[in-house]
């Protein structure tokens, strides 16, 4: 049980996907000052990653093991699959919502993060449960970043950031002051 | 886009048409997916064969090298197998001898044991530490140990590879090992002086060995004594 | 949408004016993480080349026979093919740097400048236009992780390209080696191009009295 928590934990924070891994940038440097609109942003990721790994642990446990060769194609071609399942189950369930995310769910696809977790959880053979305590840790991760960074965002229209650090410069060294606290992390439910 | 299903159209070249195009058959979607997917894989699978050999090798020759560096360069060495809560020298032939855990049986010129290579892997400081320790089962003591994998904060947790007196420290200690701050240090036998500054690694690094030896304890010896 | 260029500018605008991590702000993942050291960087940097100008040439030469509708799903399976080839190749042929740079090899995948560079160009030109293009955006591509890399491994080990090169008395700053680095990094760096934008700005606007001067948005 130790070991799940330590998965967790370890996804969320200590190596933050995000803050740690540079994984989810795309969303993390487009996301617009709304804490509402990333805490959704955040869920439609959560529900993807864990998707995905449900997907990865099948494939790797039954398939890849014949071809191993093919792993990165197959997982591609799942997370794509599921973010369009995704995509046409939320239109459905919550067209509100769906119009709110609109052109992020789509990029979820691209979003390196799912990638990425998969192949980790492949690399360091997780098994079913570890591995869904790993997507959880990691889109809970992805989505406290997200948050975080949208409520700096939210203030930061007030403050008076210098002409040459406007746009993409402030985000980035604000970001690097998050990955710098976030450092703080480290050693965690370690011995 | 490109002329689809009207040869002879030419390729166009302007904004990509999506509604009121001409519909492209499903099967010809799938069939051009489908040898795309052919042609691909049959690529890979060249590639894969090509470069698996020297893949392979390179991996045999730094588990060599660990090996050889943890029980003080043996003449040669048994590669033993997990199965069934034993050792055992060949593994039953319908299981996949890849998919278990291996721990390595050195040997002297003479024929005489020099003791265990194992491998352990647990979280660290940042993240997963991964390690190779030798052991000698009949003293009780730990031969050496290096660190084979880490994430460790430069210049202070990776000082468990690059700080030569704590990996010497390593050499000789009897099991079970005890971390304790250099200053703390009464001489006891199992004592391991950690790295200031650097504890949470230095204790994950004992705590492997550690682990490992109480789990693999009874296997390692049952070994010996059906050998004698 | 595509406008008539020249061969020459399809090749120089990858380069730098419309470099694809400084100005286009794509591949920023690969561009942050693998850059602590310059051999690493250059490592990424090639690689990510080499996929590119291999899905290029195929996406062109292809373009007539993959259907519209599943083009995007073609264009991966061939970039993903190239990443399982380049993943392969680094680990036969330097493994220290294929372990060094890990999962974010396979992550060549997801970077959305090569993806973007199919849809947008190579879908639609010749091979030989398709592959200047690609080797612009490459090079831009190297030049980036290339400037980062020098910057973070100067700073943060005091060598460069493993040459020690600050002398012993140097105290490493290593937090640019570190992730936060990564970001600080970048964030400089657009700074110092921002700073350099409205300078040449200003300049051209004292240049030609009463000229607009065009302040690229921030």
């Amino acid at each position: 049980m130790g070991n799940v928590a330590w998965i967790f934990i370890s996804a969320m924070v200590v190596n933050n996907f995000t803050l740690a891994y540079f994984l989810g940038l795309c969303p993390f440097m487009g996301v617009s000052g709304r804490v509402d609109t990333a805490l959704k942003m955040g869920a439609a990721n959560i529900f993807v990653l864990t998707v995905a790994s449900v997907c990865a642990w099948f494939l790797n446990t039954f398939i890849l093991p014949y071809a191993p060769f093919l792993r990165l194609i197959s997982f591609i071609v799942v997370i794509a699959s599921t973010v369009q399942i995704t995509e046409m189950a939320i239109k459905k369930l919550s067209p509100a919502l769906f119009r709110a995310l609109g052109i992020y769910l789509p990029l979820i696809t691209t979003n390196c993060a799912i990638l990425f977790m998969a192949i980790s959880q492949t690399n360091r053979g997780y098994n079913f449960v570890e591995g869904l305590f790993f997507a959880f840790g990691a889109g809970a991760g992805l989505t406290l970043a997200l948050v975080l960074m949208a409520s700096i965002r939210e203030d930061l229209v007030f403050a008076k950031v210098p002409a040459i650090a406007k746009g993409n410069a402030i985000v980035f060294i604000i970001a690097g002051i998050l990955s710098l606290a976030f450092m703080g992390f480290a050693g965690l439910l370690s011995a | 886009m490109s002329g689809e299903s009207t040869p002879g159209a030419g390729s166009r070249r302007e904004l990509p048409v999506m509604s009121g195009h001409i519909e492209v058959p499903s099967w010809r979607l799938l069939l051009t997916l489908g040898i795309a997917g052919a042609l691909a894989g049959l690529l890979i699978v060249f590639v894969y064969q090509a470069t698996q050999p020297r893949i392979q090798a390179y991996k045999a020759l730094q588990l060599r090298l660990a090996v050889s560096e943890v029980l003080a360069s043996p003449a040669r060495w048994d590669t033993l197998y997990v199965h069934d809560g034993a050792l055992v020298l060949t593994p039953p032939a319908d299981v996949d001898a890849g998919s278990l855990e291996m721990v390595f049986l050195g040997y002297r010129e003479d024929g005489s044991r020099v003791g265990y290579a194992i491998q352990g892997a647990e979280a660290g400081f940042q993240d997963i530490i991964e390690l190779i320790f030798g052991y000698n089962a009949e003293t009780n003591t730990v031969l050496g140990m290096k660190v084979l994998a880490n994430k460790e904060t430069p210049g202070l947790g990776d000082k468990i590879v690059k700080d030569s007196a704590f990996v010497a420290e390593f050499a000789g200690p009897e099991t079970p090992l005890t971390g304790v701050k250099s200053t703390r240090a009464t001489g006891a036998a199992n004592e391991v002086d950690m790295i200031t500054g650097a504890t949470i690694s230095s204790r994950a690094v004992i705590n492997i060995i550690n682990h490992q030896l109480e789990r693999l304890g009874p296997m390692l010896n049952a070994y010996l004594q059906e050998a004698n | 949408m595509p406008k008539q260029t020249t061969p020459s500018q399809d090749l120089t605008r990858g380069i730098w004016r419309e470099n694809p991590v400084l100005i286009q702000m794509l591949g920023l993942c690969p561009a942050l993480a693998v850059t602590n050291t310059v051999v690493n960087s250059l490592a990424m940097g090639l690689a990510t080349f080499f996929v590119l100008f291999c899905s290029s040439l195929l996406v062109a030469a292809f373009k007539k026979v993959i259907p519209h509708e599943v083009r995007i799903t073609t264009y991966i399976l061939i970039i993903a093919t190239f990443v399982t080839i380049a993943d392969m190749l680094l680990e036969a042929i330097v493994p220290e740097v294929h372990k060094a740079l890990g999962a974010f090899i396979a992550l060549i995948v997801v970077n959305c400048m090569i993806l973007g560079r199919q849809e947008a160009f190579s879908s639609k030109n010749t091979v030989p236009r398709a592959l200047l293009d690609a080797t612009g955006t490459g090079i831009g591509f190297i030049i980036a992780l290339f400037l980062m890399g020098g910057v973070r491994e100067v700073l943060g080990y005091g060598s460069f390209l493993g040459f020690p090169i600050l002398g012993a008395n140097y105290e490493p700053w290593i937090v640019f080696i570190l992730p936060p680095g990564g970001f600080l990094t970048i964030g400089f760096i657009l700074l110092a191009l921002n700073w350099w934008e409205r300078r040449k700005a200003e300049r051209s606007k004292s240049d030609v009295p009463g000229a607009v001067a065009v302040e690229r948005a921030a």
